[in-house]
């Protein structure tokens, strides 16, 4: 889960409880991939699972960082931080579960759909973490040759 | 099925008030309500004109994200002024009004019929 040779790279800190910010990083991101011209489908499911790993450094961790990685056939964004670790990977898959504070859920956040929806659309999903430990998770998307024709609405 | 309606078809009366200070150019495809960011995040459409009484700065990067057509906030909720601020620099327009989702549903119904 190191650096990705040949890979354009480029990093974004998250911050914990940073509400205000939530988002930033993701904007960035998308801004970026949709100079490259990819189709708007996969720019909208990449913005929505970087999107979802970045709350979920704001609302569970001690605070982290994305960073992007782009080739030629791939985007992957690796979202990391320094703890404390997701206790149950398998109940956090879970839609509905959530283990995100009131004052998260006041903002809408927590809905315990965040790794639920990275999964759904990203094309492969690696996390690593256990309790106690800093957590990385990797959202692969394939860039087919589609993506670079089709342009909704002409 | 998409249905378009220019934004200022269904703005255009005084039961709408814009908070930020954007041009309506854009066109609404579609209407959705929700308050679960993650929930909305998965299921609202690209051109969505978005319902919610989350008034916080976060639901621009949302509706930014997923190229919402703009966002509406019913019964007169108040929006932070860092929200409208926000929501100016990402030209995404905001819009208060008096009426409740649903009868802001039937107004677009309506319209869309028209």
């Amino acid at each position: 889960m190191s650096d990705y040779p040949g890979f354009l790279k480029y990093d974004y800190e998250v911050e914990r409880y940073d509400f205000t910010r939530a988002g930033e990083a993701s904007s960035a991101i998308k801004a970026r991939l949709k100079k490259l011209g990819l189709d708007t489908d996969l720019v909208r499911r990449i913005a929505v699972a970087s999107y979802e790993s970045e709350i979920n450094i704001i609302i569970h961790s001690f605070g982290g960082s994305l960073t992007l990685y782009i080739s030629t056939d791939k985007i992957i964004i690796v979202a990391k931080d320094s703890g404390p670790g997701i206790d149950d990977i398998e109940l956090a898959m879970q839609e509905g579960y959530t283990t995100a504070s009131d004052k998260a859920r006041e903002y809408g956040f927590g809905a315990g759909m965040g790794l639920p929806n990275i999964k759904r659309y990203c094309d492969r999903l690696e996390i690593d973490s256990s309790k106690g430990h800093a957590t990385t998770i990797v959202m692969t998307f394939i860039i087919t040759d589609m993506d670079g024709e089709q342009n909704e609405n002409g | 099925m998409v249905n378009r309606m220019k934004m200022d078809e269904l703005i255009n009366d005084n039961q709408f008030k814009q908070l930020t200070f954007l041009e309506l150019d854009k066109q609404i495809r579609g209407l959705y309500y929700g308050d679960l960011l993650s929930w909305v995040m998965s299921h609202a459409k690209e051109g969505d004109a978005w319902i919610t009484v989350q008034t916080h700065v976060n639901i621009v990067a949302v509706a930014s994200l997923l190229n919402l057509s703009c966002i509406i906030i019913p019964e007169n909720s108040t929006v932070e002024q860092a929200t409208v601020d926000k929501a100016n620099e990402m030209n995404i327009p905001i819009f208060s009004t008096e009426l409740n989702a649903y009868e802001i549903f039937k107004r677009y119904y309506q319209k869309d019929l028209q």
